[in-house]
C-alpha cells in the first residue's frame, strides 16, 4: 500500500480553515487569534525547515551530521527546559542540570535502542536515530522541566518547613525528601497516564503516523510499545538526575538551604 | 549528661560584627534587642543555618569542621515560630516522657492530634518539647514563650531551666520581659548598634 501523496495546496485548505477559526475567536472577543495565527505559522516555517534538513540528512547519512543535529535538538530542549520554570537556579545552573540530564538519559536510551534492540545498518542511520531521539527528548524535556519547575517552587513556598527540619538535625536529604518525591511524581506522571491511557483512550500520535503511512498495524504496535518504553525509561532516569541535582543544588557545602540561589519568578 | 560549653569566636553575620561570648555548662544567657537588631540572625549563625564569618565551638568542636546536620542536632535552635511538616504531633518528635507533657499542659494524647488543629500557644509549646526531646548538646531559644499567656509562660520557663541546670545545656535565650530575665538568667547581653553590652541581671 502507498501513502496518498499530500500537495501543499490540500494543506492550504486545512490552513483556510484554522484562519476561520482565529476569525471566529476574534469576533467572540477571546483573545486568543493572534497567538493562534502565530502558532500555526510557526508550525508550517518550523516543520517545513526540519523537513528539508531531513532531506539532506538522510541522503548524506554522515555520522558526524547526525551528531551535530541531536546537539542542536539538545541545545534547544535544554534552553525549553529552563523557560518553562518560574523560579530556576541562577549562574547556568538550571540550563546546565536539565541539559544534562536530559544529554545522559535520552542519548544513553536511544543509542542503546539503536544498537541492541532495532539494530538499523548504520546503527546511527538518520531514519531511525533522529525521530527516535526526537521522542525521547521532547518527553524527558516535559519531564524535567515538570520536575524541575515544582522542585523549586515547592522548596520556595516551603521554606521555612525545611530550615525547620534543618533546625532539628535532618540532614538535607531528609529535610527535603517529601518535595523530591512530589518532584519525581510530577515528572513522571505524564508518561505514566500515557501509558495508561495508550489505545484505549488515544490513539498513540507514532503508531498512527506508521498506520497511515502503510505499516501493518501489528508492527505499528510493536513499534509503539518500545516506544513508549524507551520514552519512559528516558524521561525516568532524565527526571531522577534533575531532581538529585537540581535538590543538591538547594543546599550548600554546610547543608544550609540556599534560597539566594533561585531567580525571582518572571510575572 | 553532656560536658560542653559553647563558645563564640569573633562571629560575623548582618550588621553583628566580631562577636565572643562563651556560655558555660547549664548556664543561660539572656539576650535583648531592639527589633532588627539581629537578634535572630545571630542565633542563626550560631546553628549554622545561614553563611557568616568567624567560628563557634562546641567545647573542643569546630562548627566549621563538623558536618552541617551533626551540628544543628547538637546546637538545636529553636525558633519562634514553629512549621511542621506531616499530619501527626507525634511524627515530629521522639515520644517523650508523660512527665514532660504534663509540664507542658498535655496529656500523653497530643501525640495524636492533628498539627493543624493545634493553637498558636500549644505549637509553641510543643516544639520546645520537639526540640529538647532530641536531647541536644546547647539550646538557642527563640522567644521561646511568646504567644503563651504569663501563668503558662511562668510554667514553660520553670521546666526548661530545670532541664537545662540537669543535662548542662550552655542556653542562648532570646527575650523581652525584663521579669522573665530576671527569673532564669544567669547573665544578660543587649544587642545595642552591632555590639553586645553586659547588662545587670534585674535592672
Amino acid at each position: 500500500m502507498n501513502v496518498i501523496v499530500l500537495s501543499w495546496w490540500q494543506l492550504a485548505l486545512a490552513a483556510s480553515m484554522v484562519v476561520a477559526l482565529a476569525g471566529c475567536t476574534a469576533l467572540a472577543r477571546l483573545g486568543m487569534s493572534r497567538s493562534l495565527l502565530v502558532a500555526a505559522l510557526r508550525t508550517v516555517i518550523q516543520l517545513a525547515l526540519v523537513g528539508v534538513v531531513l532531506e539532506v540528512l538522510f541522503a548524506a547519512e554522515r555520522l558526524v551530521w547526525v551528531a551535530l543535529m541531536a546537539l542542536v535538538m539538545l541545545l534547544i530542549a535544554g534552553r525549553e527546559t529552563m523557560a518553562r520554570q518560574k523560579r530556576r537556579l541562577l549562574g547556568g545552573w538550571a540550563f546546565g542540570i536539565g541539559t544534562l540530564s536530559m544529554f545522559f538519559s535520552s542519548f544513553t536510551v536511544t543509542i542503546l535502542t539503536l544498537t541492541v534492540i532495532i539494530g538499523p545498518d548504520p546503527w546511527y542511520r538518520p531514519q531511525y536515530a533522529i525521530p527516535l531521539l526526537g521522542m525521547m527528548l521532547g518527553n524527558t524535556m516535559t519531564g524535567v522541566a515538570l520536575a524541575l519547575d515544582r522542585l523549586t517552587d515547592t522548596a520556595w513556598r516551603q521554606r521555612d518547613v525545611i530550615e525547620s527540619r534543618l533546625m532539628l538535625g535532618q540532614p538535607w536529604r531528609e529535610a527535603i525528601g517529601d518535595i523530591r518525591r512530589e518532584a519525581m511524581r510530577s515528572g513522571l506522571m505524564p508518561m505514566i497516564n500515557a501509558m495508561a491511557a495508550a489505545g484505549v483512550v488515544s490513539l498513540p500520535g507514532m503508531m498512527t503516523g506508521q498506520i497511515l503511512a502503510g505499516t501493518a498495524p501489528a508492527l505499528a504496535v510493536k513499534y509503539q510499545i518500545l516506544i513508549m518504553f524507551t520514552i519512559t525509561l528516558g524521561t525516568g532516569f532524565g527526571t531522577l538526575a534533575a531532581v538529585a541535582a537540581g535538590s543538591r543544588r538547594l543546599f550548600d557545602s554546610r547543608e544550609r538551604l540556599r534560597l539566594d540561589r533561585l531567580s525571582l519568578p518572571r510575572s | 549528661m553532656t560536658r560542653d560549653m559553647l563558645r563564640l569566636d569573633a562571629l560575623a553575620i548582618g550588621t553583628l560584627d566580631a562577636i565572643d561570648l562563651e556560655i558555660g555548662l547549664g548556664e543561660i544567657v539572656c539576650l535583648s534587642g531592639a527589633s532588627g537588631s539581629g537578634k535572630s540572625r545571630l542565633l542563626r549563625a550560631v546553628a549554622d543555618l545561614e553563611p557568616h564569618d568567624g567560628e563557634v565551638w562546641l567545647d573542643r568542636q569546630a562548627q566549621s569542621a563538623t558536618p552541617g546536620h551533626v551540628w544543628r542536632r547538637q546546637v538545636m535552635l529553636v525558633p519562634a515560630e514553629s512549621h511542621w511538616w506531616a499530619e501527626r504531633v507525634g511524627d515530629h518528635l521522639p515520644t517523650p516522657s508523660d512527665e514532660d507533657l504534663a509540664a507542658l499542659g498535655f496529656e500523653p494524647e497530643v501525640l495524636e492530634w492533628e498539627v493543624a488543629r493545634l493553637s498558636t500557644g500549644e505549637k509553641q509549646r510543643l516544639a520546645l518539647l520537639r526540640a529538647v526531646a532530641r536531647e541536644p548538646h546547647a539550646l538557642l531559644l527563640d522567644e521561646p514563650t511568646a504567644n503563651l499567656d504569663d501563668a503558662t509562660a511562668q510554667g514553660v520557663e520553670a521546666w526548661l531551666t530545670e532541664r537545662v541546670r540537669k543535662r548542662g545545656w550552655p542556653t542562648l535565650w532570646v527575650a523581652h520581659d525584663r521579669a522573665q530575665i530576671r527569673r532564669v538568667s544567669d547573665r544578660h547581653l543587649h544587642i545595642d548598634t552591632g555590639r553586645l553590652r553586659a547588662r545587670e541581671v534585674g535592672s
